[in-house]
């Protein structure tokens, strides 16, 4: 298990070395980051001395192996666009984006999951058919048109919920938090619902599909036949052997959730990450882009690490299976 | 469900009544428009929205007020004492926010820092060769050679504390290349009429008034605190300004001012920005990158057809909403050598346009590509897709690449383009600026369009020097009158600017685009 883990972890570091190299070589198309940091009327000179102190004009894989070696030691250099180090702007907008994607992860489990459930076991009401009708809309419209129209009906018409930022933080720590004020929660309501749609709705028909699969089982009949309640056969055996595949799933999106919380950030101008990056994309700010790049896949490779350690604890066989293999 | 959506329902008006803005005897001004200033340090980035920051928390030695005239700031009073000396009497009784006397020290230090290495501030004043300190509140500035506009250069050479800096280690701007974030970055000490209390980037700056501003007596502004939010998504700002989560939005979209316009409340102002959009074309070269063995531009004849069929009223009608004044020149009103007459267009005329071609040699035209920002002025990549239509009724067959401005401009730089879109603000107000960057022959730089004439660049290094200002608005006639007669610029239009607030704020629009609190005026 410790080796299995510490190999995982060896994989990590490659894949994100690779993930960086690649992000270099894309970063000679963002453009000029110097155009952006000086104004209009300085020299060709006084242009040429700041690419030269930035290292811009050494070949990539000179730079490529700059920001390794400072990237080892903990070193992301300073924002061309903010002009701070891009250490500390990742952690103050760390905590903006975990919550956001937290939030999202539990709105689209504690609906995903019931209603996949509901629907799976009650196939032909028309409660399921509108709800399965309502979920392809979720995956149907693009995010920011979701966010807009909620903040079309949520802030402008009905005046209830703001339509951009944090609202109110209290920070622990260096830790800011929204959770702690009700401006804060007011402010992560429509950011929230906007990222957890797109997953809530594959959630819902992942479920579903699969309570219509296990439902058919001979188990499930003998269950049943045994007398157990309702409840029992549908969440306690139903629902419980469909969870793997759910995990793998949800597993992998809240790297999605991570990532592509970029577009709902700037939609509602939330503070975070994935709203650094696409600032710094704009400014061609390289420092920012490469530290969140490889952030990024940090994560992904650590999610995508316990999921597969969350298998052994919901599928025994896998256990068993391990064992038998290792000789135990 | 149904009980699900009746709980969300009662949840949310629950807490209706705290979202509105909680009615209180300060007069706040909640602000936004779409990107933060870069940093609060006023030399480190010489940027439009970074200027107008700093503006309100420090001042300068001059004041470009709310009609862009300039006004005695932190100096009462300048003359030339002679052709190299400029003495300036600075203002007595006044007081940085922490209370330190301001004196010519301060003056002194703050041009020292403004020339320094990591200053983005030193080719604006790369004239000035030394301050010197004639008494706590007299300086004289001396110039290499002689600098008429030396006033209009100084509007944005802010004043800081000396004694501030000193303590916070910040005698020099912030260093790109460094490692650490310097304490100017985020903090502030200036004379301005707001004090900066909070600073997080791209979230929210709050500044409160400096109730004890030198110029309170002749600005008696009524603003207690100005909180700004960058909100980046065009339709979320104005989402906000419509739900009343601001006061005040800085650059509304073009599509939104009449849903604005009539929302009740809410009001919009125009005026027609410092800032003109034209087209470069590439004549210095003999081959162009898009037109193999020739180029076309270099015919006077051909450019003067391109700029005819370019039937700009329709662009400002249909493109920009009306909310842009044609150009004749490149340079827009408030410019010190910008006449009506100058800025008269070319007529619309396709049929001349055609006949011009035909006569340069080309009757069935020819291809070229067009190059164009997609994210820098109002609708730029609208107006060149336009463009590119109307040239092709002349049966110029125009490729547009529409790129970011990180992209596009370093093209132009380094003439990598032959047709391009760009747009020029003018800080000092005066003609040298634009004849120095885009009229002037350079291989590198902002004068994309290869033009060169030793002749003219000799005028304009004759204007930079001239301190008898009406030889030298002759020359500046000169210089223009020669850019019109030999279409080395295509000019479209004077972009215009256009802000939107509520009903209760009296805010005048300035065409700088920068926002002068100091004139608001609450309505009761």
């Amino acid at each position: 298990m410790l080796a299995y883990v510490i190999q995982r972890v060896f994989q990590s570091l490659l894949v994100m070395v690779v993930v960086a190299f690649a992000a270099f070589i894309v970063f000679n198309f963002v453009g000029d980051p110097v155009d952006n940091m000086l104004g209009q009327e300085t020299s060709a000179e006084e242009r040429e001395e700041l690419r030269k102190d930035l290292g811009l004009d050494d070949p990539f894989i000179v730079q490529f192996g700059r920001f390794v070696t400072n990237a080892v030691h903990g070193e992301f250099g300073i924002s061309y666009r903010l002009q701070r180090p891009v250490a500390d702007l990742i952690a103050e907008r760390m905590p903006a984006t975990l919550e956001l994607v937290a939030l999202s992860a539990v709105l689209a489990l504690v609906f995903g999951v019931p209603l996949g459930v509901f629907t799976g076991i009650n196939r032909s009401s028309w409660i399921s058919q509108l709800i399965l009708i309502v979920s392809l809309v979720g995956v149907s419209l693009p995010t920011f048109v979701i966010g807009i129209l909620l903040i079309y009906i949520f802030a402008v018409n009905m005046g209830v919920l703001p339509s951009f930022g944090r609202g109110g933080v209290v920070e622990i720590g260096w830790w800011s938090t929204s959770f702690l004020t009700v401006a804060g929660w007011q402010a992560i309501i429509l950011p929230a619902v906007t990222l957890s749609l797109f997953q809530m709705t594959l959630i819902l028909r992942l479920v579903r599909s699969e309570m219509l699969e296990v439902m058919r089982t001979d188990y499930i009949k003998f269950a049943r036949a045994r007398g157990l309640t309702d409840r029992a056969v549908n969440f306690g055996h139903a629902l419980r052997n469909t969870l793997v595949p759910v995990i793998t799933i949800v597993g992998l999106n809240i790297g999605s959730l991570v990532a592509f919380s970029i577009i709902t950030e700037t939609v509602f101008q939330w503070p975070g990450m994935g709203f650094l990056f696409i600032q710094a994309v704009g400014f061609a700010d390289v420092p920012v882009m490469a530290a969140y790049l490889v952030m990024i896949a940090f994560v992904f490779v650590m999610i995508n690490l316990i999921v597969d350690l969350l298998y052994f604890v919901v599928d025994p066989r896998l256990r068993a299976d391990k064992a038998v293999a290792a000789g135990n | 469900m149904k009980c699900k959506i009746t709980a969300a329902c009662a949840a949310i008006l629950l807490t209706a009544s705290t979202i509105a803005m909680p009615a209180s005897a300060k007069n706040v001004i909640r602000w936004a428009s779409q990107g933060d200033a870069l940093t609060s340090d006023p030399m480190a980035a010489n940027e439009a929205p970074t200027n107008s920051a700093s503006r309100k928390v420090y001042d300068a030695l001059i004041y470009p007020d709310k009609d862009l005239k300039f006004k005695p700031w932190l100096a009462t009073s300048w003359k030339l004492l002679d052709p190299v000396t400029w003495e300036f009497n600075l203002r007595k009784n006044v007081r940085f926010h922490d209370g330190t006397p301001f004196t010519a020290a301060d003056v002194k230090f703050s041009f020292e820092r403004a020339l320094s290495k990591t200053s983005d501030f030193k080719r604006n004043i790369s004239s000035v060769e030394a301050v010197k300190i004639i008494d706590d509140h007299k300086v004289h500035i001396i110039t290499r050679g002689p600098n008429p506009i030396l006033p209009n250069q100084l509007t944005s050479v802010f004043i800081m504390s000396k004694k501030w800096s000193e303590k916070h280690g910040v005698t020099t701007p912030q260093d790109r290349a460094g490692k650490e974030e310097t304490y100017a970055v985020r903090h502030a000490m200036g004379t301005g009429p707001f004090k900066l209390t909070l600073r997080e980037p791209d979230v929210r700056t709050v500044m409160v008034k400096n109730t004890d501003w030198w110029g309170l007596k002749e600005f008696p502004h009524e603003v207690d605190e100005i909180v700004y939010t960058p909100i980046a998504n065009q339709a979320t700002r104005v989402a906000a300004l419509l739900s009343g989560e601001i006061d005040f939005l800085l650059d509304p979209p073009l599509q939104d001012l009449n849903r604005i316009k009539n929302t009740p409340g809410m009001k919009i102002k125009q005026v027609a920005q410092v800032r003109t959009i034209f087209l470069g074309m590439n004549q210095g070269k003999d081959e162009l990158i898009s037109v193999k063995g020739k180029n076309p531009l270099k015919d006077k004849r051909v450019r003067q057809a391109f700029y005819q069929a370019i039937n700009i009223e329709a662009i400002k009608k249909k493109v920009m909403r009306g909310y842009a004044v044609p150009a004749g020149l490149i340079t827009p009103p408030a410019v010190h050598g910008y006449t009506e007459e100058l800025n008269k267009r070319r007529p619309y005329d396709p049929a001349l346009s055609k006949k011009l071609l035909a006569e340069a040699g080309y009757p069935n035209g020819f291809s070229i590509q067009l190059d164009c920002p997609n994210n820098r002025y109002i609708n730029d990549e609208a107006i060149c897709q336009a463009v590119v239509g109307m040239l092709g009724k002349i049966g110029v067959k125009v490729a547009l690449s529409a790129i970011p401005k990180t992209i596009h401009f370093p093209k132009i730089k380094n003439r990598e383009t032959d047709f391009y879109m760009l747009g020029w603000g003018v800080s000092t107000l005066d003609s040298h600026f634009v004849f120095g960057f885009l009229t002037k022959s350079a291989d590198k730089g902002w004068n994309g369009t290869g033009f060169k004439n030793q002749k003219i660049d000799d005028i304009i290094n004759k204007i930079e020097v001239e301190t008898d200002f009406k030889k030298r608005d002759a020359m500046i006639q000169q210089v223009w009158q020669h850019m019109r007669d030999n279409v080395n610029y295509l000019p479209l239009h004077h972009q215009v600017i256009v802000w939107a607030m509520r009903d209760k704020i009296d805010l005048p629009i300035v065409a700088d685009d920068g926002v002068r609190f100091i004139y608001t005026k609450f309505k009761k």
